[in-house]
């Protein structure tokens, strides 16, 4: 019991296929209670597969993927509704819903999920965007802000119902480099202020160094996880050429550059 | 004519060719002269070794490149090939004497060219599998309807019960867009195919100076067929494509998947709605098709046939019974549903790719209209039976 506490989500043994080819095989981990779990990995490893597993968006062929001890794809529709209302998802590239402003983007959780009168929703609302720095803009459609601007509101919307567990698709895709490290200082932020336990998932070594408590690493040719624990860590330690190449940039210490 | 490729001082510069020669009995020269650019046609490596005449006995071919004015990366490209005819004939091939940049290119296309072998999918096979393959990707597409359906009707019996979620505000959008936006586009049709049903039927009709009769002609044939299937057709295209499109567009923007991790039902949350709305628009939009169709046969059968007006709209309204507007009214209700569905149904299965949009607007037409026409194919049959 206390295990399950301590960790929110664990995976087990999961195999994920498309039309029955494996892209994802045997991965196993637990998250611990209010860390930043960041899994890396090159293009085409299946860092994104792994997480549609881990939200409910595509059943794995095999394992289980555990939400404080209840297994996800085995609970009935209700059991799993009530994990998802735990978990805030902000996609790779927002996935605002393109009708409806901000401000109702960020209102639609709130809306369906909870008894909240019209006004306290609103205010809700406003808090929800001033903390990602969008106040002034509630009603713009997403079409009418930057991609960093989508980011952040996608943001809002997903800590909308206060979740419990937060999960980032490549948070700093498509982002200038000063965007990017503002979203790693706003993930630190949250996990600081609503000790919200946080899955990134991410190539990007320097949000990886910047933010990461743990790490896996998914290999693209083994398509399963090769290594695990902090990235710094790994940087040291790791004896898996695939790993060190993939944190030190492409350069194998040792190694001629160029 | 051709044009002579020339230098920067305007002298003519010879095209690039290769020359093959033995150097020793085990030995092929390669020399390669003249200028390797893309502007004019090069030879190509196969001929070139099979002009060769007999190479038994070779086993290493090397390059002279000296007389290689200028090259480009078609010169890498005749290499490529080259080294692989040379490979197939168990000819080594020596890159040493090449410039070094194309020794380069030809290192670097080797080593990508092997990764993305790897990837390479299988070719297609023979007829009968590529037949096989066909055949069940279509009965999966036809179980995935089938799924779609049963859970369009499942969640409208969840509104019928109260306990379906529902956005208002997204119902009356689509009212809007699916209603007062197409009257223009169905008041042109309508019309016009109420005139030219007119025209057909009252030159026939004029041999038996039964002129009077094109009000029945045209009541009963916009009442029954036309007015539902030209609405149906015409919202296919315009409000169909749009649904397909919207929730395309959706899919691929990761929209539909935000409302699933949400656990929302994309299905009440986006399919509903139109559902509804189009069941809802549909009927007013055929009887409004039905009226212009009418007029539009008036207008030819007063203006061209010597007919009052009043004595059409009378002949009208004697030859119109309640049964064919409700025969009319039910069609538009399924066409409605095979609309929606349609739309929807290819608007969410949309892939990620940036022409799927495209596609799934394309397919959810086709497919719209070609179940448009069956399902009035059904009707005449079923009507046929019960003597209606």
């Amino acid at each position: 019991m206390n295990h399950e506490r301590e960790h929110p989500i664990s995976v087990h043994d999961v195999t994920v296929s498309y039309d029955g080819t494996a892209v994802l095989n045997n991965i196993g981990f637990c998250v611990k209670q209010g860390e930043i779990f960041v899994v890396m990995g090159g293009s085409g490893s299946g860092k994104s597969t792994l997480m549609k597993a881990m939200v409910g968006l595509l059943q794995p062929a095999r394992g289980r993927v555990l939400y404080d001890g209840t297994s996800f794809w085995e609970a009935d529709p209700d059991v799993r509704r009530r994990i998802l209302r735990r978990i805030g998802v902000l996609y790779q590239r927002g996935a605002l819903w393109s009708s409806m402003t901000l401000a109702e983007n960020v209102a639609l959780p709130l809306e369906e999920f909870t008894a909240l009168r019209p006004g306290e929703i609103r205010d809700l609302v406003s808090f929800k965007l001033s903390l990602v720095g969008l106040s002034g803009v509630e009603n713009s459609y997403p079409s009418e802000i930057s991609g960093g601007m989508m980011k952040r509101a996608a943001l809002a919307r997903a800590i909308a119902l206060d979740p419990e567990i937060l999960f980032f698709d490549e948070p700093s895709a498509g982002l200038d480099p000063v965007s990017a490290r503002l979203l790693d200082e706003l993930i630190l932020e949250l996990r600081e202020n609503l000790h919200t336990t946080i899955v990134v998932i991410t190539h990007d070594l320097e949000s990886i160094f910047s933010i990461a408590d743990t790490s896996i690493f998914l290999d693209s040719a083994d398509r399963t996880m090769i290594a695990w624990g902090n990235p710094r860590a790994l940087l040291e330690q790791s004896e898996d050429p695939r790993v060190r190449r993939f944190l030190t940039r492409g350069r194998l210490s040792g190694a001629p550059e160029g | 004519m051709k044009k002579q490729m020339m230098d920067t001082e305007n002298r003519p510069v010879m095209p690039g060719f290769a020359s093959l020669s033995r150097l020793g009995a085990d030995t092929l020269l390669v020399r390669l002269a003249g200028s390797w650019r893309m502007e004019r046609s090069l030879p190509g490596a196969k001929d070139v070794l099979d002009r060769a005449g007999d190479l038994s006995g070779i086993r290493r071919a090397v390059f002279d490149s000296s007389e290689i004015v200028s090259w480009d990366s078609s010169l890498a490209t005749f290499l490529a090939t080259f080294f692989q005819e040379c490979e197939r004939r168990h000819i080594r091939a020596e890159p040493e004497g090449l410039p070094p940049g194309v020794q380069r290119l030809l290192q670097l296309a080797a080593a990508f060219g092997r990764r993305m072998d790897a990837k390479r999918p299988e070719p297609g096979g023979s007829f009968f599998a590529l037949a096989g393959e066909r055949s069940i990707d279509l009965s999966r597409s036809f179980l995935d309807l089938l799924e779609f359906i049963g859970s369009a009707t499942l969640s409208l019996a969840r509104l019928v019960r109260g306990r379906a979620r529902f956005r208002l505000t997204e119902l009356v959008h689509v009212l809007q867009q699916s209603g007062p936006n197409a009257l223009p586009i169905i008041f042109l049709i309508s019309a016009l195919v109420g005139v030219i049903l007119a025209f057909v039927g009252a030159v026939q009709l004029k041999m038996f100076e039964a002129q009077i009769y094109v009000a029945n002609v045209v009541g009963i044939a916009m009442a029954r067929e036309m007015g539902p299937m030209m609405t149906a057709i015409i919202m296919m295209g315009r409000t169909g494509a749009a649904f397909a499109a919207h929730l395309g567009t959706m899919e691929t923007n990761e929209e539909i998947d935000a409302f699933r991790t949400w656990g929302i039902d994309p299905m009440e949350f986006l399919v509903l709605p139109r559902m509804v709305a189009l069941v809802m628009m549909m009927p007013l939009l055929t009887v409004y098709a039905d009226l212009i169709g009418i007029l539009g046969g008036a207008l030819v059968g007063v203006g061209m046939f010597d007919l009052s007006l009043p004595q059409y709209l009378d002949q009208t309204r004697a030859a119109l019974t309640l049964t064919q507007f409700g025969i009319g009214l039910s069609k538009s209700i399924v066409f409605a549903m095979i609309i929606a569905i349609s739309g929807c149904f290819y608007g969410m299965r949309c892939g990620r790719s940036a022409s799927a949009v495209g596609e799934a607007t394309t397919r959810s037409v086709v497919a719209g209209i070609v179940f448009i026409v069956v399902a009035d194919g059904v009707f005449a049959v079923i009507t046929n039976a019960l003597w209606i």
